[in-house]
């Protein structure tokens, strides 16, 4: 080791740590990664495969399968089998066992998970470690519990599990959203095919493992790894009793169209433009943290992203200086870097979406501040960025960027705020900053939108119902509400 | 009746659900190597190193101020502490042991730690030590008459202790633990600098409740908002309770992401201790050696 006395003046101490790396070798991957079905790895029929990659480097992690409605139709056959031969004939205290299983699995391995979150989505460690990994154990405690007490959940029903059901997830949270549809799903007795988002397929994989670990028996839950084509087949498979989709309000209008033919009991989580609505007598400092959580949180990829600032005029310029003073705080850079805020976007796609939202922005005359950071040189990446100067009619304003990229409007009356949050396709989430609670209240009836936070964002609990109003879906995950997607009115019986 | 001489300039609310997460927050950063031993040398600088008991004497006074210039007698490298803190019998012997070293002497005065004498005993107490050498002066904010609502009067106090410090710096303990929450704090913290205070402090040490992560948030947001609205300038000390080498790590870190880098000197953060500092010998000793030292490979003094 070096002798630092000789070599080393003391030292300054700045805001510029020095690199905090999570080791990846807690992770050990496969080269190759099959189609999870009846219980284990098998080849794909289609022949085909895709590379994911970690978009923070650009290096490939794993050859994954590429499922088409052939490995569909086999793996909903199995999911058949393993219903209709014991599944749901399990008691539900069994059910809960596997799941509290699961649960304490995914606590003892939250590390390898968290990491590997990170390098196939770019997500920072911070937030795959302290939020994703906590959450996706919580969702499987929490069902756990139901699993035993579905007649206290639906009191005065008879109810029974669909079947089969189809799950399809996204990317920005893809084990935590494949915790919020296997949990419950698994709870009530059905038994599911998931499809993992084409970029993030590593962790529902390894949750495989998991799976297989604790017993859970062949063919009660299967992973299909694929992009659209492979989604597309397991929405139009026949023997699907019910579907539940994250992703996109334009493929979820896809899916219903589909769903609605068949009369196909279906959940949809879609798309989102937030309002995050400051008073004047808001709690400022804390709000400026609570804005910067709610757009910047996992690189804006959140589907109830605080994605339209909307702050009281008589104190916008303030707000905004301190906003834009705070942006420059932003550590921006490896994902894996235990002090990094702000991680990679999550595909070139994405970035190429985000881009051209942008450039809309400032042709349509809003004013782009950004963060003073310097990017990684490869990899996916998308400068933390604030409009101001937002008019209600700019595409920035309206659509959903899915990026670091947040729209300050303002509002001079509560009546005022509610109308210009309100006065969008979208109705996923809100937040309202005000120390008073009437006001609180007052907003809270008004708003239309499916989760409202009040002074925090993007707090999220398995016990509370999460879902939207208009485009943002229908349906709601977690809680008894998200319980109650899972079951039916049993039938045929006295 | 007089009429107030304190008019709030404008104190904000604070959420103590979103300062305690955002303090959390920074309390997870990874300070790792080159920005540890940067830390910790940072950190020896920013040290008021403590002796407060009833039972100090010129000898422990000697000894305290020996380890203050040269905290490790092997490693000339480590720097010394920015002061030692005595109580104002104690400053003399501090002054004479510290003096054309650097080292500042600080002294706690004023009817240390209630502060309930009348006001011209406390001023007089300043004005004794910062005649026997104090550079520095640590006084506590009146919570009775803050608590009872009287904001003029504890503004007067502090304002009148500043006069009596003449040229020495005047550092304004609040003890956060008996203001009762956040907003308090942050009252007391926006009335104590308009007053005059060159610097707020968290704590005397003498109550269970110290420092925390949290409140030290909460008083660096006051000192944001101060220096914004009027340009000033004002230091921050914490105290009581901070006995390792990561709390004080994450003090920087706190101060540095929420007032900037321009903070992180001994002229506008200080760490109130006695015992961190025998810790941070030991982490530098480590990231030296690759070893760690132990209790007994450091000096008790």
């Amino acid at each position: 080791m070096a002798d630092p006395k000789s070599d080393d003046p003391t030292p300054e101490f700045g805001l510029d740590y020095a690199p905090a790396p999570e080791s990846t070798a807690v992770v050990s991957l496969a080269d190759e990664y099959g189609l999870f079905i009846g219980g284990e790895f098998v080849e794909p029929r289609s022949g085909r495969t895709f590379d994911t990659i970690n978009p923070a480097t650009e290096e490939r992690l794993a050859t994954v399968a590429e499922g088409d409605a052939d490995d569909v139709d086999r793996a909903v056959a199995a999911a058949r089998t393993a219903f209709e031969d014991h599944w749901s004939d399990t008691p539900g205290s069994v059910r809960a066992r596997y799941l509290y299983r699961i649960a304490r699995q995914l606590q003892e391995r939250s590390r390898e998970f968290a990491v590997l979150e990170t390098m196939d989505g770019g997500k920072p460690i911070r937030e795959s470690r302290d939020v994703d990994l906590p959450l996706v154990a919580a969702h499987f405690f929490h069902h756990a519990g139901w699993a035993d007490k579905l007649e206290y959940a639906f009191p005065n029903r008879d109810v029974a599990p669909h079947g089969v059901v189809g799950q399809i997830v996204p990317w920005n949270f893809p084990l935590l959203m494949a915790a919020w549809k296997l949990a419950p799903a698994l709870a009530c007795g059905n038994t599911v095919v998931l499809k993992p988002a084409e970029t993030t397929p590593l962790t529902a994989l390894l949750l495989a493992e998991v799976l297989r670990d604790v017993d859970l028996p062949p063919g009660v839950v299967n992973i299909v790894t694929g992009a659209g084509e492979t989604g597309a087949a397991l929405v139009e498979h026949r023997d699907i009793d019910k579907l539940a989709f994250t992703g996109s309000t334009g493929v979820g209008k896809q899916i219903q169209r589909s769903a609605a033919v068949r009369r196909l009991p279906l959940t949809l989580e879609l798309g989102g433009k937030a309002a995050n609505v400051v008073f004047e007598d808001a709690a400022i400092d804390q709000a400026v943290e609570g804005v910067i959580n709610g757009i910047y949180f996992n690189q804006g990829h959140v589907c109830c992203a605080g994605s339209r600032l909307l702050v009281q005029e008589s104190i916008t310029d303030d707000f905004v200086e301190r906003l834009k003073a705070r942006m420059t705080r932003l550590r921006v850079g490896d994902p894996l870097d235990k002090n990094t805020d702000v991680g990679a976007i999550n595909s070139a796609e994405q970035l190429a979406r985000i881009t051209a939202l942008v450039e809309s922005g400032v042709a349509e005359g809003a004013v782009l501040h950004q963060a003073p950071c310097d990017l990684p040189p490869k990899g996916f990446w998308f400068t933390p960025s604030v409009f101001t100067g937002v008019q209600q009619s700019q595409r920035i304003a309206r659509e959903e960027i899915f990026g670091p990229v947040l729209a300050v409007q303002t509002f001079r009356t509560p009546e005022e705020a509610v109308e210009k949050a309100n006065n969008s396709p979208y109705g996923l989430s809100a937040g309202v900053w005000t120390e008073k609670g009437s006001k609180i209240l007052w907003m809270a009836e008004r708003l239309r939108a499916g989760v409202i936070w009040t002074n925090s964002f993007n707090e999220f609990d398995a016990a509370s119902p999460f879902g939207g109003y208009k485009e943002s879906g229908f349906g709601r995950e977690g809680g008894l509400q998200g319980l109650g997607a899972y079951v039916r009115d049993a039938e045929g019986q006295a | 009746m007089n009429a107030p001489t304190y008019a709030p300039i404008r104190t904000t609310s604070v959420d103590q659900m979103g300062l305690e997460a955002r303090a959390d927050e920074l309390g997870s950063r990874s300070i790792k190597t080159s920005s540890k031993r940067a830390a910790l040398h940072l950190a020896v600088r920013c040290i008021d190193l403590t002796t407060l008991e009833g039972a100090d004497t010129p000898g422990k006074v000697a000894s305290l101020c020996r380890k203050a210039t040269r905290p490790d007698a092997t490693n000339p490298g480590i720097p010394p502490v920015a002061a030692v803190c005595v109580y104002p019998e104690m400053v003399a012997h501090a002054a004479s042991a510290v003096a054309g070293t650097g080292v500042a002497v600080a002294s706690v005065a004023g009817a240390f730690p209630s502060g309930l004498s009348d006001l011209d005993v406390r001023t007089d107490d300043i004005r004794c030590a910062v005649a026997d050498g104090a550079d520095e002066i640590d006084i506590v904010l009146n919570r009775s008459a803050f608590l009872s609502g009287d904001l003029s009067t504890v503004h007067d106090e502090v304002a009148a202790s500043k006069e009596a410090c003449g040229d020495a710096h005047l550092k304004v303990i609040l003890e956060t633990g008996e203001l009762g929450g956040y907003e308090p704090v942050r009252r007391a913290s926006m009335l104590a600098m308009a007053a005059g205070a060159d610097f707020i402090k968290t704590s005397t040490g003498k109550i269970p409740k110290a420092a925390t992560p949290a409140m030290a948030l909460c008083m660096a947001e006051a000192i944001r908002e101060y220096a914004h609205q009027t340009g000033r300038a004002v230091g921050f000390k914490a105290a009581g309770g901070i006995r390792t080498s990561k709390q004080a790590w994450h003090y920087l870190v706190l101060m540095g992401e929420t007032l900037g880098p321009e903070w992180l000197t001994p002229d506008r953060f200080r760490l109130g201790a006695s015992s961190l500092l025998n810790d941070i010998l030991l982490q530098l000793g480590r990231l030296d050696s690759g070893r760690y030292g132990g209790p007994d490979y450091v000096t008790l003094d």
